[in-house]
């Protein structure tokens, strides 16, 4: 039968809700050293930002002919965190998966926080941000319109149809979270629960239509995040450029998406697991599980990377050979081999063995490493292709500058800030959902059989 | 509106005045020096900012015509090939369908037309563009003409702003100037009445601009030559700048 889950018995309604809201309602001085650092650093890439835009792009060490480098990495980088959280919650609400019950709302925060962080940076990068807006198919006396044939835009679109989506699907399933707080809270926060409870009072229609809402979304969601990976590799593969224009990138994107999201995904239960003590809750179970997920990904993940990676070496294209050269033998080697080492010749063997899956310490290490690696997979994918494209004439290096260091920490500081914020305003762990398990858990005795009192959903 | 253009007597861009023309240059390898004469044309007359030689090193220097060098043999039977390269205002341009807000699109004279007003600085059409031609404007335009090199600026021409693309339009304004001319004198534009202002300045005739449509044309005479070829042809791009070159080396 394997590990059991959750002993119903060690959970009384009381303990769960004095576990898991606790957060929203005790505010430590830990949790304000953290608001001040990440705010501070978030506070400096904002300053940062608004130097770039005052003074002109050429604070950055973007050039001509590497057009894209950090920003575009860093935007790649953070859409692909983004991906995980929905989706596993999705996938795992539509599979019925029971385990997925305390995973899912961080999950899902981290799937909007990420993807507030990574729609910044198509904005950081332009150069007239202040005029971002000709982008979106808004109606104006010059009538002017929007390029519907350009992959920018699509990913405008994608962007906001998986955000608007995202947002929906963390906000649906709180509700009933949110009234269990509006009937803990006093004071302001009493109305702002009762306002974010939308009347909530768990009648049986009320569930049911929930449940049905909840379902329905995450199967709208799924291709969602498909399309919206789909489309940001669409701004690589839709080009001309040497070693962009592959149809490969669309599923490389997606998996490489779902492998570096889930690796954040462990990353952010394991530390939520410390800082609130919740060891029962979140359980080796869950990083063994998880773990199995992030094994497919980086098993799928390197296939493609592989197919990618041969075809073009096989080829020999003379503008593909001169790229392939400079990341297997030029200055990209480096990055190129401590980008395997992480994503595939440690990770890969280390996933296997379920001793390690089940060790909270040593999942972190790896699923930070992990994400190390797949920075530097955006970063190969967008740098090398560009410095030495064209007419040999014009090929040249790259060095990004400080601007570029500055607003590459810029996010982890973001994402950080409104991960701390959303801790006071919601339990990151779906009380209801836990308390449904519960009862779906609980086993009748039949003779000498023991059945399940309740059937799921 | 257009009804009321008609009237007087005036037409809009894609409209008549554009029909049955399609501009092209020619570049004859085998007579090019590597002055550098052009370069300095196309920046008096198009406004091109001027970078330092730091700039210049960073590639964030303006030359919507450069002439590249390439070393043929080995020291020291060195011989140096001069290429210029400018935009190849292609008939099929991979830059321009990428653009999210139409800031480059195709005229109907064949031009790939470039809209400063419009752009936002995504840098997606010079990513996309094989042959590297397309300009960033990384500073302030005030900074990039120190006194008096400002009084110098052709009124005809732009002032491009800070995070815009620009890039060579086939100096548009001489051939606006010469249809106006014509329109008034109440004639037809005459092949060779006007050109470039690279073609204009280049003391050994590399470079030949002119009508590809019309058959009698300098241009459409010399890409009939054998000695023709596109760059970067294979990738199907449709550059309407024919290099000329013959023999080896």
């Amino acid at each position: 039968m394997g590990m059991i889950v959750h002993p119903p018995e060690l959970y009384p309604d009381e303990q769960i809700n004095q576990d898991v809201l606790r957060p929203v309602f005790v505010t430590t001085w830990k949790w304000w050293i953290l608001v001040a650092i990440s705010g501070g650093g978030f506070m400096a890439g904002l300053a940062t930002w608004f130097y770039m835009m005052a003074t002109g792009m050429w604070v950055s060490g973007l050039h001509r002919p590497v057009m894209w480098g950090l920003f575009i990495s860093n935007y790649v980088f953070w859409i692909g965190l983004s991906n995980s959280g929905t989706v596993i919650s999705a996938m795992l609400r539509l599979s019925k998966a029971d385990w997925r019950r305390p995973i899912t709302r961080a999950a899902e925060a981290m799937t909007v926080f990420a993807l507030l962080i990574a729609a910044q940076f198509p904005l950081i990068h332009l150069g007239r941000t202040w005029l971002f807006y000709y982008i979106l198919p808004y109606v104006n006396q010059r009538q002017l319109w929007n390029n519907f044939r350009s992959p920018l835009v699509w990913d405008m679109m994608a962007i906001m149809a998986y955000l608007g989506g995202s947002i929906l699907y963390l906000y649906l399933p709180t509700v009933p979270d949110f009234a269990i707080l509006r009937d803990h809270a006093e004071g302001i926060k009493k109305k702002m629960f009762t306002l974010f409870a939308l009347g909530w009072r768990g009648t049986r229609r009320e569930w049911t239509t929930l449940n049905a809402c909840i379902l329905s979304l995450a199967l709208l969601v799924l291709p969602v995040a498909v399309s919206m990976h789909t489309i940001v590799s669409w701004d690589f593969g839709m080009t001309l450029v040497p070693l962009w224009h592959t149809s490969i990138f669309g599923p490389y994107f997606v998996i490489g998406a779902l492998y570096s999201g889930m690796a954040l995904v462990i990353t952010i239960i394991l530390i939520l697991r410390w800082a609130f003590g919740w060891q029962k809750y979140i359980t080796p179970f869950h990083l063994d599980k998880l773990g199995k997920i992030m094994l497919v990904a980086a098993l799928v993940w390197f296939y493609l990377w592989f197919n990618d990676y041969i075809t073009a070496w096989y080829g020999k294209l003379p503008d593909e050979k001169i790229i392939f050269d400079i990341k297997n033998a030029g200055p990209f080697y480096w990055w190129q081999m401590t980008m395997m080492l992480s994503n595939t010749m440690v990770a890969l063997p280390l996933l296997a063995f379920k001793k390690f899956r089940t060790s909270p310490w040593a999942m972190f290490i790896l699923t930070i490493f992990i994400n190390i690696g797949m920075w530097i997979e955006r970063l190969l994918i967008v740098v090398p292709s560009l410095v030495q494209k064209g007419p040999s004439f014009t090929w040249t290096t790259y060095h990004p500058t400080w601007v570029e260091w500055m607003l590459t920490v810029y996010p982890l500081a973001g994402f950080t800030v409104l991960y701390l914020l959303f801790v006071k305003v919601a339990p990151l762990i779906s009380v209801w959902e836990i308390r449904e398990d519960k009862v779906a858990c609980a086993t009748k005795k039949m003779g000498q059989a023991e059945l399940r009192a309740v059937v799921a959903e | 509106m257009a009804d009321w253009i008609s009237d007087k007597g005036l037409q809009t861009a894609t409209g008549p005045r554009a029909a049955g023309r399609r501009w092209g240059l020619v570049v004859d390898l085998d007579r090019c020096t590597g002055c550098g004469g052009c370069v300095i044309a196309c920046h008096a007359e198009n406004n091109l900012a001027l970078a330092g030689p730091l700039d210049t090193d960073q590639g964030r220097s303006f030359d919507w015509i450069r002439i590249e060098r390439y070393w043929d043999g080995e020291y020291p039977d060195l011989k140096a090939q001069f290429i210029p390269i400018m935009c190849q205002q292609c008939e099929a341009a991979p830059c321009e369908p990428v653009c999210p807000v139409f800031a480059t699109y195709h005229t109907a004279e064949g031009l790939n037309a470039m809209v400063y007003n419009r752009c936002i600085g995504t840098r997606f059409c010079e990513n996309n563009d094989p042959y590297n031609v397309r300009y960033f404007n990384w500073f302030e335009p005030a900074l990039n003409w120190p006194d008096p090199l400002a009084n110098q600026l052709n009124p005809a021409v732009t002032v491009r702003s800070r995070g815009v693309m620009e890039k060579c339009t086939f100096c548009v304004q001489r051939i606006r100037d010469h249809e106006e001319l014509a329109r008034i004198e109440g004639r037809v534009m005459k092949d060779g009445e006007f050109t470039t202002a690279c073609a204009q300045s280049c003391s050994a005739k590399v470079l030949i601009f002119g009508d590809l449509d019309d058959p009698g044309s300098e241009v459409s005479q010399l890409v009939q030559s054998d000695r023709r070829f596109r760059l970067f042809e294979s990738l199907g791009t449709e550059p309407v700048v024919y290099y000329l070159k013959g023999g080896q080396g």
